[in-house]
């Protein structure tokens, strides 16, 4: 039972933790959060669904296709909705993100209409047995996938000349230009990792919950959020132990105390942290 | 190589450089003086394309980089190492030398005069894996200029090196800059220790509230009487003597 449900969480927090990364990185370079974070994650849910049941493709470039449809909305939200509001009161474009949320979610409610989608394709998943807990293989494979998507981010800030200028913009944009570092761009590209992140990220529960929905991007949006707080919001490590943490936290008190209570453990952990640790258990920017 | 004609920068609306007028010729080593607030970082901060001049020009081996943004500024060559040293503190040394050539696309190149300045500066090879916020303020700052020289600049910016120091980090960071143009770089710099600035360099330049109001060979400098009273005085004196 505990196995079980550690499992079961460690499945649900990857996909937070990826959602989490988004946010910090945001908030590492403009110390903004991106509240708008879900929808991009139900754009990119909508987008390789919608593509696999109008069109025979293969589900792996409707997977991607999925992630550089959320990217690109990520790009757009950028330009639109946050370049313009730099250097005013950080109030100002966290309010520009909620109306960006709303906005969004009311634009696929009028597009897609209310109803849930069940995912087009049909995927035979079998039941693992590991030391008498059931796993299935999808939890399996979506656990991986976000392990893979987060070592490729981790490699990239850590190995790579722009991962690095990105490190940089987020420590000191003044000094980052001054190395001849566009921090227009650095930002830009921070936006576009952060959605393709989060639109596999829904690409994923899609397939997991098998239904696609405007409001889907909701409540793992805040809840990826609760998780970057706990590891420390613009911490790139901390999102991951965040998420990991808060999927299985949630799962342990939907198991232990009632299935009712699993939304709210995460709002509870949200609370605590920011009551008694409000850096994160990693600590804050610019790592 | 670097010429501003009365130049006017505003920090919002406070006016900060009322019409600043200096020059810089290759090779040569220029000090920039003057008390807290008389505008030496905002002309530093003016040339390198932070702050653009409201009015004035500000030309470049001939061309105007007044409206250039600091990016492109950078890639013709000037390299500005700011107060406070600003490395990146949670990257490594070797990230932080690394983003100084960001600029630059002969990658060969980098590697070779990476490898050269930790040869310069054996610390920045012994700390290279080391975030650069445990370096010791004087290592840091050896850093920030290494990181400055990584451009491969042609003019180079110093504010402040040597404050915060102790006084054998002072030294060294002298040596440094002597060193420098030794090998042909040209530098404009800012320091509160004008004995030793004057010491180094050429010529100099002395501001008062956003204004030059002195300007002179190294020598005449200090020998002013307004300069030695104003920067040179005599608890300074004891203090950087050597």
């Amino acid at each position: 039972m505990l196995l079980q449900q550690i499992l079961n969480g460690l499945t649900a927090g990857s996909v937070y933790a990826l959602i989490a990364l988004g946010y910090t990185m945001i908030y590492g370079i403009l110390g903004l959060i991106n509240f708008a974070q879900g929808e991009i994650y139900m754009a990119g849910a909508f987008a390789t669904v919608l593509l696999l049941s109008a069109y025979k493709v293969n589900f792996f470039v409707a997977f991607l296709f999925g992630m550089g449809v959320a990217a690109v909305l990520g790009l757009i939200l950028e330009r639109l909705a946050f370049r313009p509001l730099r250097g005013s009161h950080p109030l100002v474009p966290l309010i520009s993100a909620i109306g960006a949320s709303i906005f969004l979610q009311s634009l696929a409610l009028l597009l897609f209409g209310p109803a849930d989608r069940a995912f087009p394709l049909q995927f035979e998943f079998a039941a693992l047995d590991i030391a008498g807990v059931t796993v299935s293989t999808l939890q399996v494979a979506i656990f991986v996938t976000a392990l893979f998507f987060m070592a490729l981010l981790v490699v990239f800030v850590k190995y790579t000349k722009f991962g690095k200028a990105i490190m940089a913009t987020a420590l000191d944009q003044d000094t980052a230009r001054l190395m001849g570092i566009n921090v227009d761009r650095m930002i830009a590209l921070t936006f576009l990792i952060g959605s393709a992140l989060s639109g596999a990220a829904g690409i994923m529960m899609a397939i997991y919950y098998n239904t696609t929905y405007p409001r889907m991007g909701l409540l793992p949006g805040l809840k990826a959020f609760s998780a970057a707080v706990l590891g420390g919001v613009g911490n790139i490590p901390g999102a991951i132990v965040g998420g990991l943490l808060l999927g299985v936290a949630e799962n342990l008190g939907a198991g232990y105390l009632s299935s009712g209570y699993k939304d709210a453990v995460a709002f509870a952990i949200l609370i605590i942290v920011l009551l008694v640790r409000p850096k994160g258990l990693l600590g804050g920017r610019g790592h | 190589m670097l010429t501003l004609k009365s130049v006017h920068s505003y920090y919002g609306s406070l006016h900060v450089l009322k019409g600043v007028s200096l020059h810089v010729r290759a090779g040569e080593i220029v000090a920039l003086l003057g008390a807290n607030g008389a505008g030496k970082t905002t002309t530093l901060k003016t040339i390198s394309g932070l702050l653009k001049p409201r009015t004035g020009q500000v030309e470049f081996q001939g061309e105007d980089i007044s409206r250039l943004s600091a990016e492109a500024i950078v890639q013709r060559g000037i390299a500005h190492v700011p107060e406070g040293r600003r490395v990146f503190s949670t990257l490594t040394v070797a990230a932080n030398l690394e983003l100084g050539a960001f600029a630059r696309r002969d990658h060969q190149a980098v590697k070779k005069d990476l490898q050269e300045i930790q040869e310069r500066f054996p610390i920045l090879r012994e700390r290279a894996r080391q975030p650069a916020g445990t370096l010791s303020g004087g290592e840091q700052q050896v850093l920030a200029m290494a990181r400055a020289l990584m451009a491969r600049p042609k003019l180079l910016l110093l504010d402040e090196p040597s404050m915060g120091l102790a006084p054998r980090l002072v030294q060294q960071v002298f040596a440094i800059i002597r060193h420098l143009q030794a090998t042909g770089t040209t530098i404009l710099l800012i320091e509160q220790n004008a004995r030793a600035a004057l010491k180094v360099a050429d010529r100099g330049y002395v501001m008062e509230t956003g204004r030059i109001s002195l300007d002179g060979t190294a020598a005449e400098l200090m020998d002013h009487n307004e300069v030695k009273r104003a920067y040179l005085g005599k608890g300074y004196q004891e203090v950087w003597e050597d």
